[in-house]
């Protein structure tokens, strides 16, 4: 009798409390961003497809052409071929393709790479109605996806 | 302004006035509602259409109204096409007896608390003849629901304004707020010498109010989880707009008659106003009287966006358990308090 009577006022106050935490939350800032006018920073370990870095001192692509990423890829999604340039001893690449459609982004051929030659970029703005759209010719698109959005 | 003061001419410009009040606040509330409803999530809210989102309300009314009416095949036409002018015609029959100012009142009836409970349970009858007419076994379930809800909260409702009633000793709404002239003390909400348990009096009134509006978390009507919308279901375009205008309509009557049961109306809680304002010192009360009306109106909204649907059985629970039980044992207890203590 006693406990079921105390247990009216209690109920009560529960709702008070759970009625004081909705109200600190209106007070609060709102979370959303209004995506396409308002963007995010893409954090620094965001995985976008791969993407090939320019040596800011030359001004070329620190790709050797040295295959190590097509052979770790474990979904054989990269394909580079490379050229002896005139004068030159080490090779260099003239040709990156990337199928994306197949890349899990697991981030092998990165690890695999001697001369920290691609990195991940930061683009996340994929869709497209054609799949052709996903296979990427790297050495046309250096370092695009890098820029944050 | 002679002409305006003659008798029907005043009613029906006042019957006007309402009716456009219901419709600006059915508009509007449900912007705040859903703004109301972002905040309390750390979300904007509507915010596309005009500054703020303030078109949203004229964007959903054109839609509505631009919809098409269908009626079910084998539904009883003519009780589907009538309820919901049956649902949202008495919540405007009360706001009229509703006095938002001193004399600011369309008809100053001196019942006028009798009045605003039986037309104010006609709602219940509305949402019943939708959900029979719709012949639709969702609407006909929340029927049911609603029936035995209302029945549950119809009780401790009134026996708490038979409370406030032996306090106050009329029926007559504007005397009432009189009565409760002066600072705010004076308020029947803090009345504790009449009765000690004057705010749990109002607590008894708001929370079946919630009821009886089939407010969340009390909205068994609609229970949109469970059964799709309700007694609504089978209800488009503005069929559908004017049951979300009479339950608007009843939030605000509701919040109106809390105000003037135990706020003190347009009182301004903080002495009189001045007499040499006039008009204008009416108008200041009518300002208190709304102020104090929308805070209600955004505790409604407030409750709704932090408790979740209760079950049924909960429900009735709470009505006849505790509800009743408390409300009988505040109405003993003021009757008694009346009798023997000196006035």
């Amino acid at each position: 009798m006693k406990s079921a009577i105390l247990a009216v006022p209690r109920g009560f106050l529960s709702l008070l409390i759970g009625m004081r935490v909705t109200l600190t939350q209106f007070f609060k800032r709102t979370v959303t961003v209004q995506y396409p006018r308002q963007t995010l920073k893409m954090p620094a370990r965001y995985r976008g497809h791969i993407e090939l870095v320019i040596d800011p001192e030359t001004g070329r692509f620190r790709c050797i052409a040295c295959k190590l990423c097509e052979r770790a890829c474990p979904s054989e999604c990269i394909l580079v071929d490379g050229a002896k340039l005139e004068g030159e001893k080490k090779k260099s690449v003239t040709e990156y393709a990337l199928d994306f459609t197949k890349c899990s982004l697991c981030g092998a051929c990165i690890e695999a790479c001697p001369s920290d030659a691609i990195h991940f970029s930061r683009e996340y703005n994929l869709a497209s109605t054609d799949k052709g759209d996903f296979h990427y010719d790297l050495m046309k698109r250096p370092e695009a996806g890098r820029k944050d959005p | 302004m002679n002409l305006l003061s003659t008798e029907p001419i005043r009613l029906l410009f006042s019957l006007l006035c309402i009716i456009a009040f219901v419709g600006v606040n059915a508009m509007y509330l449900v912007l705040a509602e859903r703004k109301g409803a972002g905040r309390f999530q750390n979300r904007p809210g509507p915010n596309e259409a005009g500054y703020g989102g303030w078109l949203q309300p004229v964007a959903d009314v054109t839609k509505l109204l631009s919809k098409q009416l269908m009626v079910p095949p084998e539904a009883d036409g003519l009780l589907f096409r009538l309820a919901p002018l049956v649902v949202l015609t008495p919540a405007m029959m009360c706001l009229a007896v509703i006095p938002f100012g001193d004399k600011l009142v369309a008809r100053d009836v001196n019942v006028g608390l009798l009045m605003v409970f039986s037309f104010g349970s006609i709602n219940v009858m509305a949402v019943l003849l939708s959900g029979w007419a719709s012949r639709n076994k969702f609407a006909i379930i929340s029927a049911a629901r609603v029936v035995s809800q209302n029945v549950a909260y119809e009780i401790p409702m009134l026996l708490v304004v038979i409370t406030l009633l032996m306090a106050t000793g009329t029926m007559d709404l504007s005397e009432i707020v009189r009565q409760q002239a002066g600072g705010f003390w004076h308020w029947n909400i803090c009345r504790v010498w009449i009765n000690p348990l004057m705010p749990v009096t109002f607590v008894i009134f708001f929370i079946c109010m919630l009821a009886e509006a089939n407010r969340s978390p009390f909205d068994m009507a609609e229970a949109e989880s469970e059964l799709v919308a309700g007694a609504y279901t089978e209800y488009a375009g503005m069929g559908f707009g004017v049951f979300f205008m009479a339950e608007y309509a009843n939030i605000v009557l509701g919040c109106s008659l809390a105000t003037v049961l135990f706020f003190g109306g347009w009182q301004t809680g903080l002495g009189a106003v001045p007499a040499a304002w006039g008009g204008w010192g009416i108008l200041v009360g009518t300002g208190f009287f709304l102020a104090k009306m929308y805070a209600l109106v955004f505790t409604v909204i407030w409750v709704r966006w932090t408790f979740p649907r209760t079950q049924f059985y909960a429900l009735l629970n709470l009505s006849w358990k505790i509800l009743i039980p408390v409300s009988l044992f505040t109405l003993l207890l003021s009757s008694a308090m009346i009798k023997f203590l000196p006035r």
